[in-house]
């Protein structure tokens, strides 16, 4: 077990410099989710147009993996149609899973797959993602 | 106390994590568990399992025998009197529903109150919520110090008249405090409330005496205190307990059954439908041998002289955050570093093979009024050592390092 594979500097530096952190005044989808388990929380905001997440946003607090994640997906959503975002969700859930995956909209993400070697922590990674999951699953109803 | 004969004794403790010896400081969350206990469990199944309370046959007396011979230890253990009194539970949760589901929900109603405070776990917190919400009874609190500890002045506040159940922690899983349990029941009593205790985190450190403590519920789990997991048990008044409902209906917790009408056993039986947890209560019988063996004086001054050291130890460091009080407290000791999420410091720690706990330990409310989202907590019991604590300060300074580096 290697903490460097976890903790890459890509991850770090979202982190760090998380990308979208702050709320959004105008209308949007409010998505808040937890991590019963240990505490994490995010508060997920996304401005939908013509079946596609125009922005997002997030808050929240959590361990470097969650808020690296959060910062990582809400970069990639930015301008992607449902269904891209949600073939995203998915394959991150392959990634998760320790499957060889790409991610051309945001190479940042493929950093994350460290994560499968640390079971605990992959319901960190996979929190911000869920949340996308939940809010555009919310639109289609 | 000879801690490294202790060790020998916990198969478990030796084998590496990741490339380093294990430092186990999680015990409050579940205990290891001694070879005399792995053993008794073992031994029941080999030789004497069969179901209790109805078989005519041999092997069915001797696992009666040891069924209700680790029911008179538990009463032994906490000075609890008469053995009937104890109920065997599946843990500390199971045995305050009991409580919270059977005397609660029947003596509770509109305008009574039920107290409990905001250092709760989960276990003793929800529970009362929903007999609250159930009954119409008023949920109250009794307000912590900035320590977190207990002032008896707010306890004489909170509880009135119309209260009818006190529910408090021995021991707080998080503070590490030890709560004026003997003060409140006098108080709970004085105001004809009945005292329920959450002795999760006091009956595997400290002697109990639960005549002179004098109060009505105390619940604790076997798995905390070297025993299996999935058992644990109730104490009750019994005055109290021959006057509530079962909650769980079945075999073995009745005396006759017609077509539409059935009536139940004596106490603790008709609290403990089913086939009971067998193995279990033979292993936490073996669990209460290992540590009366041992002593309970010798555990709770080993267990004190590490949480000092730790303090000591823990403070040292730079941009550490301790919570609970210095003084009066068990042997857990729960922080935060300065910009290092818990998870990510039990994640590095656990790379170094010293495992504590990290999150909101079932405290949610506990943790807001920290005013935290998490903490990481380090808990140590008898097989620990001061070298353990060394590991774990080495660890949480590399830790920073990491970080610091990581992220500078």
């Amino acid at each position: 077990m290697q903490l460097d594979d976890l903790y890459r500097r890509v991850i770090m530096d979202h982190y760090k410099n998380p990308r979208n952190r702050g709320t959004m005044n105008e209308e949007s989808v409010t998505i808040n989710l937890n991590n019963p388990t240990c505490g994490d929380r995010i508060s997920l905001q996304l401005q939908v147009a013509d079946g596609k997440v125009t922005d997002a946003k997030f808050s929240g607090e959590g361990c470097s993996i969650s808020m690296s994640s959060a910062s990582m997906m809400t970069e990639a959503v930015k301008g992607r149609s449902f269904d891209e975002a949600l073939s995203m969700a998915d394959r991150f859930s392959s990634l998760m899973k320790g499957e060889a995956v790409e991610f051309e909209e945001l190479e940042d993400i493929e950093a994350l797959s460290g994560v499968n070697k640390f079971p605990a922590r992959i319901k960190c990674a996979t929190l911000a993602w869920n949340a996308l999951r939940k809010g555009i699953e919310h639109q289609h109803e | 106390m000879n801690t490294n004969a202790i060790r020998e004794q916990f198969p478990i403790l030796h084998q590496e994590i990741n490339g380093h010896p294990l430092v186990y400081l999680d015990s409050a969350a579940s205990s290891q568990k001694p070879r005399s206990v792995i053993d008794a469990v073992k031994r029941y199944y080999e030789l004497d399992n069969a179901n209790v309370h109805r078989g005519v046959h041999t092997l069915g007396s001797r696992a009666t025998d040891a069924y209700e011979g680790a029911r008179e230890k538990v009463a032994k253990l906490l000075n609890a009197g008469a053995p009937e009194q104890i109920i065997f539970t599946r843990g500390t949760t199971t045995a305050l529903n009991l409580v919270a589901s059977s005397y609660a929900r029947s003596e509770c109603g509109e305008g009574d109150e039920i107290v409990i405070t905001p250092m709760e776990h989960h276990s003793n917190l929800i529970p009362w919520q929903q007999a609250a919400k159930a009954t119409g009874a008023t949920l109250k609190y009794i307000p912590l110090q900035p320590d977190g500890s207990i002032a008896i002045e707010d306890v004489e506040k909170t509880i009135t008249p119309r209260t009818k159940v006190v529910s408090v922690t021995f021991v707080s899983n998080v503070l590490g405090v030890i709560n004026p349990i003997k003060d409140i029941a006098q108080i709970a009593h004085r105001n004809g409330a009945v005292m329920v205790v959450d002795g999760a985190q006091s009956t595997p450190h400290m002697k109990v005496d639960l005549q002179d403590l004098d109060v009505d519920f105390y619940a604790f789990s076997g798995h905390k205190m070297c025993g299996p997991t999935g058992i644990g048990a109730l104490f009750g008044k019994k005055a109290l307990l021959n006057k509530m409902e079962p909650i769980e209906y079945g075999g073995e917790m009745i005396d006759f059954v017609d077509l539409y009408e059935s009536t139940w056993k004596e106490i603790p039986y008709r609290f403990e439908g089913g086939t009971p947890i067998i193995a279990g209560a033979v292993g936490l019988g073996a669990a209460i041998d290992f540590l009366n063996e041992i002593g309970f004086d010798e555990i709770d001054q080993h267990e004190r002289r590490l949480a000092a050291y730790a303090y000591e130890k823990l403070s040292s460091l730079d941009g550490i955050s301790i919570y609970g009080p210095k003084q009066n407290r068990v042997g857990l000791v729960t922080f935060n570093l300065e910009d290092v999420h818990p998870h990510d410091v039990a994640t590095v720690l656990d790379s170094k093979g010293v495992a504590i706990r990290a999150g909101h330990h079932c405290c949610q409310p506990l943790m807001r009024w920290l005013n935290v989202s998490a903490t990481a907590r380090a808990s140590f019991y008898l097989y620990n050592t001061e070298e353990d604590i060394d590991r774990l300060a080495d660890a949480l300074l590399q830790t920073k390092e990491f970080f610091g580096h990581a992220i500078g």
